[in-house]
């Protein structure tokens, strides 16, 4: 992680991030949903479960994005509901990395049957359209958003795997990697001090590129009855209740807004600094 | 009347921190069926030198100057006009021969494509003379190396092939960019017989860029050794490599692992290293690693000092004036 | 002078799109303690190959590498025994050979670290192993990506040293720099073999290098040494035709009208070599039974190694002149 912030300062300004639009687009709108979230309970105008107001109100001065089908305020909800997209997405993708670049380096570096084996699962896992299996863990697992974390995970680990696998075959073909084995290093020390510092960089940018779609696959379950269960105020399970009502557009829309703006503000980041720290694409964005 | 005629020529490259000037006021002729040597280290502009005869500078390059080829002036050339240059008045071969030759395409494709773009013959008449250029670089079996593919054939091969597909429009002037650095050394010693040949049966003119003194030797009438993007000494080969007179000439000599002191297995270099593109020390560029320098080589850019009708150096100070200056001619 | 290393009819094989090249068929070879072995060859000749034999990388097939009074054993994934990490390799590749996310210093003192010494004092260590290649000290703390070329190689051999090697196997250490850098680092190994009477060997396609810094030269040709003798034997009278082939070829650089011989013909696959000597038909010497009798290696009176019927073992070496 240290090795991406030295990077980014010490890149130059061509290519540094800030000079991206987009990324700085998207980390002000991440700041400020984190901003919103952390200060919900101040902020949020009413409480988030609290029924006083009339049902399917629309928007107003008193209630910026109307009430839902209790009479709940919207707004607060959606303040509220940033408590559990960002932390859970978050959580999500670093759970997802962790075990699945570490599956990976074991492929990578063992080569042979193992490798074989553990390519073979995750082709089987690559199979599935994401929700699809999300779905079927989160069902079997019973509807609870601590399940839909779980289930999403199972999902998401696979790419990982892939990447850091594909990363150390190719590091592997060093000739410090040799070095090191002439020298005397075992192969796990090899693994651990040698390979994985080249590691960290890549999945870095592959996590910031995945938590849009954790964050999605999570709303998605959630929309499903999966995932946060009432009544919490999940944005996902606010779409939900905005699609039986499509007429009260209010209901549906400001969730699925607030969706969208979080998964593009993280794509946004993901792909600036994919491009930053990509020598071939910053090359090409400097031209 | 010379081939090519180049005239301060200067070319300058856009670089990540500003412009950069990769060649300085160079100047030079390439005489009819002659072959010039060009020398240098890395940095010294010798390749852009050659890419500015094509007009293939990397985008955002500029040249200044004049270059005259076979009578008329070529560097304000436009795009299309550069396009008939290539090929048909002037080619190129590069060092690698893996990279130069279109892995995909058979050997016929590629040797035929330009003899039909530049001149409209049949397909027929385009193999034939396909058959003729393999034979004429020496391929064995041209008719089966015709249908193979360059993944089929040796780095030398390959080479010969790069050069049949040079002299397929049967140009007046060949560049080689380090033809042979890639190369075993008696797959060189092929392909330095084959240009000597070329230059006696058909008169090509040959420039020649290269670090390598042992193949400029060998292969060239004359020399030009370049440092950070200006000419420091030319002349005919002979006399440039017997007597050079220029403290950079006279090091890259002294360092060839032949001629280090006899009892000891230490090679000699020059001190320091050659200077990258856009940081060229003021006035002559040499002065930062020259034993010789003065307060004024920082501050002025050396002219020219004719040593004889066919030998000359770009150094004021002149150091090894003293000695004697055999068969000048 | 003591032997270091000892190959006896050595073949390695790799595989290639699921057919098996024998990049070495059959060497034998020794290097000496304080001595520089020069392993010269054109592409295809199996040096490199070799080199890596020699090391570990690569497992022969055929015969045995001994270092230092023992067999010699592939690299696996436990701990390289220590009796053999005085045996290490300087690689081609300046930009391959040095890990870009890991501190110069670090990776110098990995070799201390393995064999148990503490990381402080591996650093410091690490520091003065930089001031004998010629570096600054405090390059313990920079990146690979800070320094050029020449001065990557020099960390690469500063990487080697922490192992206290006896024998070091230099796989074209030079050949991927710029002139200057090349004298310099070829000096800066003459010189540590000079101080740590290490022997080396010094796989390299650059000739006037090799017969600068060598002491003896080996000459390989598809797979097998065709001569091994002093440098002086080797290009001043060389006693195989391969051998005065390539002597012939080298270009010099002194402005006469030399022109380079060349060998016409192309190296043949390594996957079907020709029968006998393997390099008769190219050989503008070759007699009938060279087709089909392969020379064994014989040794002449002036103590060189040559695979040739035109010598005779125990005899004085006959000129080889090619025309």
């Amino acid at each position: 992680m240290s090795t991406i912030l030295k990077k980014l300062k010490r890149s130059k300004n061509a290519n540094s991030i800030w000079r991206q639009p987009l990324a700085v687009v998207g980390i002000s709108i991440i700041a400020i949903w984190t901003f919103l979230a952390i200060f919900a309970p101040w902020i949020a105008p009413y409480n988030p479960n609290a029924q006083d107001a009339d049902k399917f109100l629309t928007p107003s001065a008193a209630h910026w994005m109307g009430t839902d089908e209790l009479g709940r305020d919207i707004w607060s909800r959606i303040i509220h509901g940033a408590r559990i997209s960002l932390p859970y997405s978050l959580l999500l993708v670093v759970l997802s990395a962790s075990i699945g670049s570490i599956i990976g380096a074991i492929s990578g570096y063992a080569g042979g049957k193992i490798d074989s084996f553990i390519m073979r699962v995750t082709d089987v896992f690559f199979a599935f359209p994401g929700i699809v299996l999300a779905m079927a863990v989160a069902a079997a697992l019973g509807p609870q958003i601590r399940n839909a974390v779980i289930a999403v995970t199972i999902v998401a680990w696979p790419v990982y795997a892939r990447l850091v696998r594909g990363l150390i075959l190719n590091a592997k073909q060093n000739d410090y990697v040799t070095a090191s084995a002439l020298l005397g290093s075992s192969a796990l020390r090899t693994m651990v001090v040698d390979l994985r510092p080249n590691l960290s960089g890549p999945v870095f940018v592959l996590a910031s590129l995945e938590v849009g779609n954790a964050l999605l696959l999570l709303s998605g379950l959630s929309f499903l009855g999966l995932g946060a269960q009432p009544p919490a105020a999940e944005w996902g399970s606010m779409v939900s209740m905005g699609a039986v009502n499509f007429d009260r557009w209010w209901v549906g829309l400001f969730p699925g807004l607030a969706i969208l703006t979080a998964v593009l503000a993280f794509n946004f980041i993901g792909d600036s600094l994919r491009d930053a720290l990509d020598p071939r694409t910053a090359k090409a964005l400097r031209d | 009347m010379n081939l090519l005629t180049v005239e301060n020529l200067t070319v300058t490259l856009a670089t990540g921190s500003g412009e950069a000037q990769a060649v300085r006021n160079l100047s030079f002729n390439v005489g009819r069926g002659e072959i010039l040597g060009v020398a240098g280290e890395s940095g010294s502009g010798k390749t852009m030198t050659a890419l500015s005869m094509l007009g293939l500078l990397p985008y955002k390059g500029k040249a200044s100057g004049s270059i005259m080829f076979d009578g008329r002036e070529i560097l304000t050339s436009t795009k299309r006009e550069y396009r008939d240059i290539r090929g048909k008045e002037i080619a190129m071969i590069f060092q690698d021969p893996m990279t130069s030759l279109h892995p995909m395409l058979t050997v016929e494709v590629q040797l035929t494509e330009h003899l039909r773009h530049h001149r409209k013959v049949s397909k027929a008449a385009a193999r034939n003379s396909a058959l003729e250029l393999l034979a004429t670089v020496k391929i064995p079996e041209p008719a089966s190396a015709l249908s193979a593919h360059p993944s089929q054939f040796s780095g030398g091969m390959r080479q010969r092939i790069a050069i049949a597909m040079a002299l397929a429009c049967e140009p007046k002037l060949l560049i080689a960019d380090e033809p042979t650095t890639a190369l075993d050394v008696t797959v060189q010693a092929g392909i330095l017989k084959l240009l000597h040949q070329l230059r006696t049966d058909r008169n090509l003119s040959v420039m020649v860029i290269t670090h390598d003194l042992g193949v400029l030797s060998s292969l060239t009438d004359r020399i030009m050794i370049m440092y950070a993007g200006s000419e420091v000494e030319s002349g005919a080969t002979s006399d440039l490599l017997q007597n050079p007179r220029h403290p950079y000439t006279k090091g890259l000599i002294a360092a060839l692992p032949g001629n280090s002191e006899v009892n000891s297995k230490n090679l000699l270099s020059i001190d320091g290293m050659p200077p990258e593109l856009g940081n060229f020390p003021s006035g002559c560029a040499f002065h930062t690693r020259c034993k010789f320098a003065k307060a004024s080589c920082k501050e002025t850019v050396p002219e020219v000092l004719n040593l004889s009708s066919d030998h000359r150096i770009f150094c004021p100070i002149n150091p090894f004036s003293e000695l004697s200056n055999s068969g000048s001619k | 002078m003591n032997e270091i290393l000892n190959l006896k009819n050595v073949a390695v094989e790799y595989d290639r799109h699921g057919r098996k090249v024998r990049a070495v068929a059959g060497v034998d070879l020794t290097l000496n303690s304080g001595e520089i072995l020069g392993l010269v060859g054109e592409s295809g000749c199996g040096k490199s190959t070799l080199g890596k034999a020699i090391v570990g990388i690569l497992s022969p097939i055929t015969g045995e590498i001994v270092f230092d009074g023992q067999k010699v054993k592939k690299l696996t994934r436990g701990k390289r025994p220590e009796h053999f990490r005085n045996l290490q390799m300087v690689f081609q590749d300046p930009y391959g050979s040095l890990n870009p996310r890991r501190k110069i210093g670090v990776q110098i003192a990995d070799g201390l670290i393995v064999a148990g010494m503490s990381k402080k004092l591996a650093l410091v260590k690490a520091a003065d192993l930089l001031e004998k290649v010629g570096l600054p000290r405090n390059a313990v703390d920079r990146f690979a990506h800070q320094f050029s070329g020449g001065q990557r190689q020099r960390i690469s051999i500063a990487r080697a040293l922490a192992a206290s090697p006896t024998a070091i196997i230099a796989d074209e250490p030079i050949s991927a720099l710029d002139t200057s850098s090349q004298a310099q680092v070829a000096n800066l190994l003459v010189n540590l073999v000079d101080e740590f009477d290490m022997g080396m060997v010094f796989i390299s396609h650059d000739l006037s290098i090799v017969r600068r810094i060598s002491d003896r030269v080996a000459v390989m040709y598809l797979g097998k040494i065709v001569e091994v003798g002093t440098v002086d034997q080797i290009w001043n009278n060389p006693s195989h035709p391969y051998t005065r082939a390539l002597i012939s070829a080298i270009p010099h650089a002194d402005g006469t009208s030399f022109m380079p011989k060349d060998l016409p013909g192309d190296v043949p696959n390594p996957m079907s070599p020709p029968s006998g000597c393997r390099f008769h038909p190219r050989c503008p010497l070759a007699k009938a039974e060279c087709a089909s009798n392969e020379p064994e290696l014989r040794k002449l009176a002036d103590g060189r190694d040559v695979s040739c019927v035109l010598q005779t073992a125990g005899s004085q070496p006959v000129t080889i002149t090619l025309n």
